[in-house]
């Protein structure tokens, strides 16, 4: 598993890119994606909700369990993936590109966001 | 035990090997699933599976009087079981609730063999032995002896005709015969938990990895792949299947579950929960309990076991098993709901997900049927 190196993330295992004109886009890791097994159902916030870092603000839905999404920073919603609410298993085939799950524009964010580096060795330990 | 390890079965090496997801499932550390459940799933519907069941409960019972001494034991007639074949079973207690369900194959004239589930497995060779005072019969825990190797699915026959001159073809669903799979001696059976066909193979532990190697190497070309748990219980969800500690429990009799079938009152001799039972058959006559039946979502949220079934803003049921199913495309789930509720196509039935009442379709059991 690589995790690209230009993404930030969270201990609850979502990445996020770079903010462009302050949009960050979101997703959960590969690892993530791995450990919740083959998602069938995803709730994702919507247009206009504000999320906030550290909270949950969706779930994602496997064939054994169901798990909550965490927003990793604050800030509005401005885009949800509808390809992954039609099509939740593009959450494990392509986590880092055509499964991510909202964009959002931040307004807040917590200093304990990781570098790839980082994150490779907290999913390791 | 005197350590709180997870037991590994004589395959673990091989399942780490292939990149097995790993759970604790009844104090074994078993294969999840080895890439994606749902291609496993798939792959056993429509080609074939190779599943580890060896955290599987065998225990054998001997001797003159085996027969008696299961007939007064479990709650169906071993008596007349034949010899090669096998019988689904349960073992109650003495108020009848239910203390697990059973496969026993009679092996010989005096020898069979029970399967257990693996989370009762002590519970049940804990019984068989007390309930054997008084017989002239051997219970013999034999949990360590057997790895258990399972190949289901439309392509399994092929697949084990290759390795075995056994007599698949003379080999029914429901029986087991002794003979020698890719060198290797072992017990064949014609059963599973799938809703497919396919066999298990009872083999010594030593011998797991040969026959496990040979199988996927005889089942390359049909398309047959490692499966693990997970998918193991979506297929057996999809058959109507029960499973242990959630359609059955030792809070319900086999007259609750709707598996009054079962119990034999009409077999010989007195056996351990006859009072209790028969008291349990004739309020189910004449009040019906709760029945089984299937759930199938409008939407895609999926019902969990625990979720409450309701209608109109009351409680009509429980969600015993729930999952979303590969074949249907869509949620499904095993609950019992009140007999009232219970008639395939009833509107209005739901259930609570998280707080949101979610519409579900009542069907019969069970939701996936294979085509002979």
């Amino acid at each position: 598993m690589s995790n690209p190196q230009q993404l930030r993330y969270s201990k609850e295992h979502e990445w996020l890119s770079v903010a462009e004109d302050g949009v960050s886009t979101v997703g959960i890791t590969e690892f993530a994606a791995n450990a919740l097994g083959d998602v069938v159902y995803a709730q994702l916030p919507e247009v206009g909700d504000t999320v906030t870092a550290g909270e949950s603000c969706g779930e994602l839905e496997s064939t054994k369990s169901v798990s909550d999404l965490y927003a990793p920073v604050t800030g509005e919603i401005v885009e949800a993936n509808q390809d992954v609410v039609d099509d939740p298993s593009l959450v494990n085939s392509a986590p880092f590109e055509g499964g991510w799950l909202f964009k959002v524009r931040v307004t807040g964010e917590p200093d304990d966001l990781m570098s790839a580096d980082e994150y490779t060795a907290f999913t390791a330990g | 035990m005197s350590s709180n390890a997870p037991r590994r079965t004589a395959l673990d090496a091989l399942h780490r090997s292939l990149g097995a997801t790993m759970t604790d499932f009844a104090g074994w550390d078993m294969p999840l699933r080895y890439g994606s459940e749902r291609d496993e799933h798939v792959a056993v519907r429509t080609r074939a599976g190779l599943f580890d069941l060896s955290h599987m409960g065998e225990i054998t019972v001997t001797g003159p009087q085996a027969a008696a001494l299961l007939n007064h034991a479990l709650v169906g007639n071993i008596a007349s079981v034949g010899v090669g074949r096998a019988r689904y079973t349960m073992i109650c207690r003495a108020d009848g609730g239910i203390l697990d369900d059973l496969i026993v194959y009679r092996l010989a004239e005096t020898e069979y063999m029970v399967v257990a589930n693996a989370s009762n497995a002590e519970v049940v060779l804990g019984a068989l032995t007390e309930r054997a005072g008084g017989f002239d019969a051997e219970v013999r825990d034999d949990r360590d002896a057997y790895a258990l190797l399972a190949v289901q699915g439309p392509e399994s026959p092929g697949i084990l005709k290759s390795l075995t001159d056994a007599d698949l073809d003379g080999l029914k669903y429901y029986a087991g015969l002794p003979g020698t799979v890719a060198g290797v001696p072992a017990l064949i059976a014609r059963t599973g938990y799938t809703g497919e066909d396919g066999f298990e193979l009872f083999v010594a532990p030593s011998d797991a990895e040969k026959l496990w190697q040979a199988l996927t190497e005889a089942g390359a070309p049909a398309g047959l792949v490692p499966c693990g748990l997970s998918c193991r219980d979506t297929l057996r969800l999809e058959a109507g299947m029960p499973l242990y500690g959630h359609e059955l429990t030792t809070s319900l009799t086999p007259f609750d579950a709707g598996l009054g079938r079962v119990v034999k009152f009409e077999k010989e001799g007195d056996f351990v929960g006859r009072e209790a039972l028969e008291a349990a058959a004739e309020r189910a006559a004449a009040n019906p309990p709760r029945v089984l039946v299937g759930l199938v979502a409008e939407g895609r949220r999926v019902p969990r076991a625990g979720f409450a079934v309701v209608t109109g803003g009351t409680v009509v049921g429980e969600v015993t098993s729930g999952a979303p199913s590969p074949t249907l495309g869509r949620p499904i789930a095993m609950a019992y709901v009140d007999a009232a509720h219970a008639a395939p196509g009833t509107p209005g039935v739901g259930v609570d997900i998280r707080g949101s009442h979610e519409p579900y379709e009542v069907v019969a059991l069970p939701f996936y049927k294979r085509q002979k």
